[in-house]
C-alpha cells in the first residue's frame, strides 16, 4: 500500500497544473477528462508514488486535493 | 461541488482537507491565481484558533470581491481602498470581533494608501491580508503601485517607466518604519515551502489580535497568471526571477 | 427638565450622545469644529468611542463599519467634507446601513468660505453620491430643534435602514440658544438588527453588500430600496405651517431662513400684509401636498434659500403652477435682513 494518496475534486480542479508540476515523485498527471467548466483535470497517474507529503495539496489554489496518509500500524504491516 | 468519488481504503486517515472556515462555493479566481492559496490559508488559521464564530472580513473591490463567498463567517463588502477604514469602524464599534481586511495591491497601496498607513499608524487590532500581484487583476492587467520597472501591463505597453510613472511601492517597508504597527511582514505563495511560511505569518498576524497586540500586515507576493499572460507555472518562475529581488521576503517589523 | 444654554454644534452633539450614539467619527472643518470637540470630550466619558480620522473619506467608511457592525453611529461635517462623504454614503444607501450624517453647511462651491450658506439642498435631497439612493433630510432651525431632530434622525434612520442627513448651516451650527436636551434613548428601545455583523455564533453567517453583480439581482435591490423611499414618502414627511390660513402670500424656507421667515410674517403682519410661512423640516421627503395644497388658496409662493434656488425646484413641482413662484435668495455665505425680505414681499403684494 502507497504511503499517501490523493484525492482531486475534479469539479474544483481548474487544470492549472501546479500540483502536476509541484508533485516532487511524479504522482500527478493531466487525465484525458474535462470536468463541466470544460477544464482538463489533474490525476494521480502514479498513485502508487505518493508519500501524503501534501505539496500539491499546499499550493492548490483551489483546495481541490485531500490527502490521506497511511497510518502507522499499517504502514508497519505493510513493511 | 461533486461529493468525491473515490473511495478510501482502510488504514488512511486524511491529513489534508478543506479548512472548515471555507465554504463549499467555488472560488471566482481564474486558474494558477494566487488568491485560492491566500483564501484558503486565512480560512485554515482562523479554523486554528478557533475564532470562525466572531470573525468578520472585509472583502475587497477587484478579484476578491466574491470572498464573502468563500468563507463561513460574518462579511462586509468595502468600497476601494476603505478596507482599513471599514476594519477600524467594525473593531472599534465591538472590540470582541476578529476583524481582518483582504486587499489587493491597487486596493491597498494606491486608492487606498492613507486608509492602510494611518490604520497601522495608530495600531489598530485588525489584521490585514495584503496580495502584492503587481498588477490590476479584475480591471484588465493596468499597472498596479507596486508593477515592477520595465513590467508590462495594459497601461504600461512599453513597460512600466520609472521615470514617468515611478518604482514600485514598498508599503511593507513604509509600514515598517512607523511606530504603530506591531507585525509587518512579507511572504510569498509561489511553492510549498513559502506557502508554509505564509500561512505561519497569517497565523501570527491573526493571533496578534486575538491577543490584542495591535496592527498585524500579512504581504503575499502572488501571481496573477491570466495578466502576466504566462502559465501558471511560467508565472511562478517570473515571481522568483523578477518579482522577488524587488520585493525580498521576510518579517520587516515584529513588536512584542 | 432645566433649560441649558448651549450651542447648536454641542447641542447636536449633546443629543448625538443621548440618542445613543456608541461611535462618532470625523475630520476637523468650520463651521462645525464645537461638534468635533465636544465629541472628543464627552463622548469617551460616556462608553462612547471617538475618533479623528486621516481625512472624511476614512471617517465615512469609519461609520459604514461601525453601522454593520450594529451601533448606532454618526459623523459631521460641513460641505466641502460632506462632498468627500458622499462615495461612503452611497454605499451605505446600497448596503441599508443605517447612520446620521450632520452637515453644517458653509459658502460653496468649491473651498467657498465659513459663512452659513444652504447650497447643498440638491447635494442632500437628489441623492448626492453615485446610484438611485435618497437619504432622509431633516432641517432645523432652532437649537432645540436640532437636539430634536438628531433624535429623530436615529429612530428613522434605524427604522427604514437609510442613512439621514441633518442639514443645518453655519449660523445654527454658531448661535447660542437654550435648550431643554431630550431625555436619554433607552437602548432596550433600539430596534434589533439581526442583519448586523456580530459574528456566525449559532446562526448562518451574515453579510453586508451593497452590489449584486447580476442585473436582475442589483434591480430587484433597488426594487426594495424603493418601496421603502415611497414608505418613506407616505409616512415621515414634516413641516411647519405659520399664518397660512388667510394668507395673501405664502414663504417657503427652511433652517436658517426658515427662521428669518418667521421674523418676515411677523414684520408683514404688523404691516397688514397677511404673509404666511411654510418650513419644510423634512427637506426629503419633500412636503410637496401640503404647498400643493396652500398654492391652490394663495396667489404667490416666495422661495427664500441661502443659494441660488435649489428647493426652489421641489417648490415649483409642488405648486405646478396654480400660484406664481417667484424666488429671493442670498449667495456667497450672506445672510439677508427680514426687512430686506420684506421689501421683497411687498413687491408681491402690492402688485
Amino acid at each position: 500500500m502507497p504511503k499517501g494518496m490523493t484525492v482531486i475534486d475534479k469539479e474544483r480542479c481548474k487544470g492549472c497544473g501546479l500540483c502536476v508540476a509541484a508533485c516532487p515523485f511524479g504522482v500527478l498527471a493531466f487525465s484525458e477528462e474535462h470536468n463541466s467548466s470544460g477544464y482538463n483535470v489533474a490525476m494521480a497517474q502514479h498513485p502508487e508514488k505518493c508519500t501524503a507529503c501534501m505539496v500539491c495539496a499546499q499550493i492548490c489554489p483551489d483546495v481541490a486535493i485531500e490527502v490521506y496518509r497511511l497510518d502507522r500500524a499499517e504502514s508497519k504491516g505493510a513493511a | 461541488m461533486s461529493p468525491v468519488e473515490t473511495s478510501i481504503p482502510a488504514g488512511y486517515t486524511k491529513v489534508f482537507g478543506r479548512p472548515n472556515s471555507l465554504s463549499d462555493a467555488p472560488t471566482t479566481y481564474c486558474p494558477g491565481c494566487h488568491h485560492g492559496v491566500a483564501t484558503r490559508l486565512v480560512a485554515e488559521v482562523i479554523d486554528e484558533l478557533g475564532i470562525q464564530e466572531r470573525t468578520v472580513g472585509i472583502a475587497p473591490v477587484g478579484c476578491a470581491v466574491f470572498l464573502y463567498r468563500f468563507y463561513r463567517c460574518d462579511f462586509v463588502q468595502a468600497a476601494h481602498g476603505r478596507a482599513c477604514a471599514v476594519a477600524t469602524g467594525l473593531k472599534r464599534a465591538n472590540p470582541e470581533l476578529i476583524v481582518f481586511s483582504y486587499q489587493g495591491d491597487g486596493d491597498l497601496a494606491a486608492i487606498g494608501t492613507a486608509e492602510t498607513v494611518h490604520a497601522a499608524n495608530r495600531g489598530e487590532n485588525i489584521t490585514v491580508v495584503f496580495i502584492n500581484n503587481q498588477i490590476y487583476g479584475m480591471t484588465g492587467g493596468e499597472m498596479a503601485p507596486t508593477t515592477l520597472a520595465g513590467q508590462h501591463t495594459t497601461t504600461t505597453p512599453r513597460g512600466r517607466d520609472v521615470a514617468t510613472t515611478g518604482y514600485p511601492l514598498k508599503i511593507s517597508e513604509m509600514l515598517a518604519q512607523l511606530d504603530g504597527p506591531t507585525y509587518i511582514t512579507r511572504q510569498s505563495l509561489h511553492d510549498a515551502p513559502h506557502v508554509a511560511k505564509a500561512r505561519k505569518a497569517l497565523l501570527t498576524g491573526f493571533q496578534n489580535q486575538v491577543e490584542g497586540k495591535g496592527f498585524s500586515l500579512v504581504e503575499l507576493v502572488a501571481s496573477c497568471p491570466t495578466n502576466f499572460k504566462m502559465s501558471p507555472q511560467k508565472a511562478n518562475k517570473w515571481l522568483v526571477e523578477q518579482a522577488l529581488p524587488a520585493f525580498p521576503l521576510g518579517d520587516l517589523k515584529v513588536r512584542d | 427638565m432645566s433649560r441649558t444654554l448651549m450651542r447648536g454644534n454641542e447641542a447636536i452633539a449633546e443629543a448625538g450622545i443621548r440618542a445613543g450614539c456608541r461611535c462618532y467619527f470625523c475630520y476637523p472643518i468650520t463651521p462645525q469644529g464645537e461638534l468635533v470637540e465636544y465629541m472628543a470630550r464627552e463622548l469617551p466619558l460616556r462608553e462612547g468611542v471617538f475618533l479623528q480620522a486621516e481625512s472624511e473619506v476614512s471617517a465615512i467608511n469609519m461609520v459604514y463599519g461601525a453601522a454593520a457592525a450594529g451601533v448606532r453611529t454618526m459623523t459631521s461635517s460641513s460641505s466641502p467634507g460632506i462632498s468627500l462623504k458622499m462615495e461612503g454614503i452611497s454605499y451605505m444607501a446600497g448596503a441599508r446601513l443605517p447612520a446620521v450624517i450632520v452637515n453644517i453647511m458653509r459658502g460653496g462651491p468649491g473651498l467657498g468660505n465659513i459663512a452659513p450658506a444652504q447650497g447643498d439642498y440638491f447635494q442632500a435631497t437628489k441623492g448626492g453620491g453615485h446610484g438611485d439612493y435618497r437619504l432622509i433630510v431633516l432641517a432645523p432651525s432652532t437649537v432645540p430643534e436640532a437636539a430634536e431632530l438628531i433624535m429623530l434622525a436615529f429612530d428613522l434612520s434605524d427604522r427604514y435602514r437609510v442613512p439621514a442627513m441633518i442639514l443645518a448651516d453655519g449660523m445654527l451650527g454658531q448661535m447660542m440658544e437654550p435648550v431643554e436636551l431630550p431625555a436619554p434613548v433607552d437602548p432596550q428601545s433600539i430596534p434589533a438588527r439581526p442583519w448586523a455583523l456580530t459574528g456566525a455564533k449559532g446562526r448562518d453567517p451574515n453579510v453586508v453588500l451593497s452590489f449584486d453583480l447580476d442585473p436582475q439581482g442589483l434591480k430587484e435591490m433597488n426594487r426594495e430600496l424603493q418601496q421603502t423611499y415611497r414608505e418613506i414618502q407616505g409616512t415621515e414627511v414634516r413641516w411647519e405651517c405659520v399664518d397660512t390660513e388667510d394668507a395673501e402670500i405664502v414663504l417657503v424656507a427652511y433652517g436658517t431662513m426658515g427662521r428669518i421667515g418667521k421674523t418676515v410674517v411677523r414684520l408683514a403682519r404688523e404691516e397688514g400684509i397677511r404673509a404666511g410661512l411654510v418650513r419644510p423640516i423634512s427637506l426629503w421627503p419633500f412636503p410637496y401636498e401640503p404647498i400643493r395644497k396652500i398654492s391652490a388658496q394663495v396667489p404667490t409662493v416666495l422661495t427664500l434659500e441661502l443659494s441660488a434656488g435649489q428647493m426652489w425646484e421641489d417648490v415649483r413641482l409642488a405648486v405646478e403652477q396654480r400660484a406664481q413662484t417667484p424666488f429671493f435668495g442670498e449667495l456667497g455665505g450672506v445672510v439677508p435682513t427680514p426687512r430686506q425680505i420684506l421689501s421683497e414681499v411687498k413687491r408681491y403684494v402690492s402688485s
